[in-house]
């Protein structure tokens, strides 16, 4: 179980439980276990979870999962908003990446 | 036989286009299960960030043992890294892998920007010929691609099954021998210690570049003293102003990554202000045994240094957001909003109390 949690009440997750059809891809690839299985369909079981990388939305085979998803990188961020190249990452451009991200250990 | 001794494939990148006329079976590169020295060495490099973004492997088919048509298919990122520490955990097995262009990034970063995708992934089956070496139409792809692969369109426009494996690479192994079930546990990202630590070197690399432009100034700072300028001042006194920035600096970028679950607050900004402030009090506690000048006798000093220990260890900090595998855009959006303010002005307010004191 992590330990981390970030801040309470910002993530933009939404679901239409009305379009769910319970195939359960938003719980495949949901890297923080924010959804669980309720009477056969979907439901947010820890939206503050939610880190709004989008997976479940691009996966959700009914459009009923909405988020705004984007990477949470302040370097990236404020890259973009001076449009500057800061400590040779720029998320912009995919080819640079490495440098802000993590997931080297996630193969 | 290593990655290095590979045969090259009709299908470079570059020259796809020979594909579609040519209907003899292509030859595919085999890849070790082992790592050798030379493969080790490389990942040291990387993780410290020396030619971090040209690590890369031919995107394409590669065989891992003695795959056969009905082998499972692994999808993987073009990130030498990504590709070694999947290799390694498929010893005595007989498999695929195919390797995207994701221009020599891992499968989540790439995910996340799109180019380990959906497009890439059906023109990766195609150019390589995917199915004149393998008979069925299942895809193993790792959880963290799914932000950028989307398995229903995949099925759709190109009939390939797309099922999302777990999370870690290490966790391969126990997948495929339970019948391709991933336990809730491989589904979970979590962020242990280790994998804190080995982001250490590269972010130390990257960031102290402006760091050490920023301790010049200071050292420049330094140089004045009673109101003249001297260059005997700024090897004495501006060197240590250096120091001290740099000590922060290395505090913050070490401790923070480490310490992340005991900094209290939630925000990354916060966490980072705690160091800066333990940091502060480090530097007055130790340097003045040492002879460091003027910190304490004047509150100016004083006030400038716990406002540049805390500006720079909650900007550092913050600044690992983007390292950190849990923060949402949203948050971090959140934070900046107040943090990066507070941070501009409290590092002003800082350097323009340090040149006061200078002339006092």
């Amino acid at each position: 179980m992590s330990t981390f949690r970030y801040l309470e009440n910002v993530a933009t997750l939404e679901l239409k439980s009305e379009k769910c059809i319970g195939c359960k891809m938003c719980m495949e690839v949901c890297p923080h276990a924010v959804f669980k299985m309720d009477n056969k369909k979907a439901v947010i079981k820890d939206k503050n979870a939610c880190m709004e990388c989008g997976a479940c939305m691009l996966n959700c085979p009914v459009k009923a999962l909405k988020v705004r998803s984007g990477v949470g990188c302040a370097a990236g961020i404020i890259a973009s908003k001076i449009g500057l190249e800061i400590g040779g990452c720029d998320c912009k451009n995919s080819a640079n990446a490495n440098s802000c991200c993590s997931s080297d250990d996630y193969e | 036989m290593s990655l290095e001794n590979k045969h090259s494939t009709c299908c470079s990148s570059s020259a796809s286009s020979c594909c579609d006329t040519s209907s003899a079976k292509q030859e595919v590169s085999f890849l070790s299960t082992y790592l050798n020295w030379k493969d080790r060495v490389g990942h040291w490099k990387v993780r410290c960030s020396f030619s971090r973004m040209n690590y890369k492997v031919e995107p394409g088919l590669y065989g891992v043992g003695k795959p056969s048509k009905d082998s499972p298919v692994l999808v993987s990122a073009n990130y030498k890294l990504s590709v070694d520490r999947l290799r390694t955990q498929l010893t005595g097995r007989d498999v695929w892998i195919l390797v995207l262009d994701t221009k020599g990034v891992n499968v989540w970063c790439a995910a996340g920007k799109g180019t380990f995708g959906t497009d890439e992934l059906i023109s990766r089956i195609e150019e390589s010929g995917l199915s004149e070496h393998v008979s069925h139409k299942n895809l193993i792809v790792p959880q963290l691609g799914a932000t950028g692969v989307s398995a229903h369109q995949v099925k759709k426009r190109c009939g390939y099954n797309v099922k999302f494996g777990p999370v870690r690479a290490e966790d391969l192994p126990e997948y495929m021998d339970n019948k391709m079930t991933a336990s809730e546990k491989m589904r979970k990202v979590d962020f242990p210690m280790i994998e804190r630590a080995v982001l250490i070197p590269a972010d130390f690399v990257l960031t102290g570049r402006n760091v050490i432009i920023a301790a010049i100034i200071l050292a420049l700072i330094g140089g004045f003293a009673n109101g003249t300028y001297s260059f005997y001042s700024i090897l004495t006194t501006g060197l240590i102003y250096a120091l001290m920035l740099i000590i922060t600096f290395a505090a913050a970028s070490a401790f923070g990554p480490l310490l992340l679950p005991w900094l209290p607050g939630r925000a990354f900004a916060v966490k980072g202000v705690w160091i800066g402030i333990v940091c502060f009090i480090f530097i007055i506690l130790f340097g003045y045994d040492y002879g460091m000048p003027n910190l304490l006798n004047y509150w100016f000093n004083f006030a400038a240094w716990l406002l540049i220990c805390s500006s720079l260890s909650s900007f550092v900090v913050m600044n690992f957001t983007g390292a950190s595998t849990y923060t949402s855009l949203s948050g971090v959006l959140k934070e900046m909003s107040y943090a990066v303010p507070i941070q501009i002005v409290a590092g002003i307010i800082g350097v323009i109390l340090l040149i006061a004191g200078r002339f006092i």
